[in-house]
């Protein structure tokens, strides 16, 4: 059973907003102790997922939580675009693929940064991604 | 705006970035970059980057795209000082940066650009101190 513990929902619609919104995250990362290379590898992620956000869905919202299951502590990300959603998850979720022209890691590549990731998206509603990545994980 | 430095030093572009990049101050710093390179007759540009906590593919993608522009250009990329969680975090993310070349720090970074395009105009004349000098 995950509980947040604290809440925070930023709006990014600039590109400048990206380099606040890592700042925010790199500070609830630094509140739970995570460590460089977990704190390094969430950010990371959360700026591609930002990219994409600005890229393709025009802006939108990201929730910045701290998350706590047991004894583990860790850092919840949401976003969440009004965008025209993605048609095809698994070809979206494929190594190198990319409708813009970008190398095509975004996603997958977050995917792989994080413990936890959950894309839900609806053609002509828009797309949401979860991340979650423990202090220790 | 905002803009990242580039300073020349002999054959060399001297490049180190402080500040967080966002995309358009990394585009900037590509264009500036090559034009800088064709200008002065570069013949080696170094990037340190010991001072960035984040690299994500698109930064990723900027610095190769500066290291192939710069190879049309008839010149050499040495990227120096990448932060050990910043590489743990490239390879994760599938981005090995091929065809970078990249060194520890910038005193090996200047080396291996002096190596790689090959200093030949000045280790003539200093054998020739050298043999000056024994005499």
């Amino acid at each position: 059973m995950i509980i947040s513990l604290s809440k925070d929902n930023i709006q990014v619609i600039r590109e400048q907003d990206v380099v606040l919104l890592r700042n925010r995250v790199k500070e609830v990362a630094v509140k739970i102790k995570m460590g460089l290379v977990n704190q390094t590898k969430l950010i990371t992620a959360a700026s591609e997922l930002l990219r994409n956000m600005l890229r393709y869905g025009g802006g939108g919202f990201c929730l910045i939580e701290i998350v706590s299951k047991g004894r583990d502590n860790g850092v919840r990300l949401t976003f969440t675009d009004k965008g025209p959603g993605i048609p095809d998850l698994s070809l979206a979720m494929k190594d190198g693929y990319s409708t813009g022209r970008s190398l095509g890691l975004g996603l997958p590549g977050a995917k792989r940064l994080v413990n936890e990731f959950d894309l839900k998206s609806k053609v002509g509603e828009g797309t949401t991604v979860m991340i979650l990545k423990w202090a220790n994980g | 705006m905002d803009k990242i430095p580039i300073l020349r030093m002999g054959n060399f572009l001297l490049v180190t970035i402080q500040v967080d990049l966002y995309d358009r101050l990394a585009l900037n710093l590509e264009a500036d970059l090559v034009q800088m390179v064709s200008k002065t007759n570069a013949r080696g540009v170094l990037i340190d980057i010991s001072a960035v906590s984040i690299v994500d593919s698109f930064m990723g993608r900027i610095i190769g795209n500066i290291a192939s522009m710069s190879k049309i250009m008839d010149a050499e990329t040495v990227v120096v000082g990448m932060q050990p969680a910043v590489a743990i975090t490239l390879i994760e993310l599938g981005l090995p940066l091929k065809g970078v070349h990249t060194a520890l720090n910038v005193e090996r970074g200047m080396d291996l650009l002096k190596s790689m395009i090959g200093t030949t105009e000045e280790e003539p004349e200093e054998e020739q101190d050298d043999d000056y000098l024994t005499e």
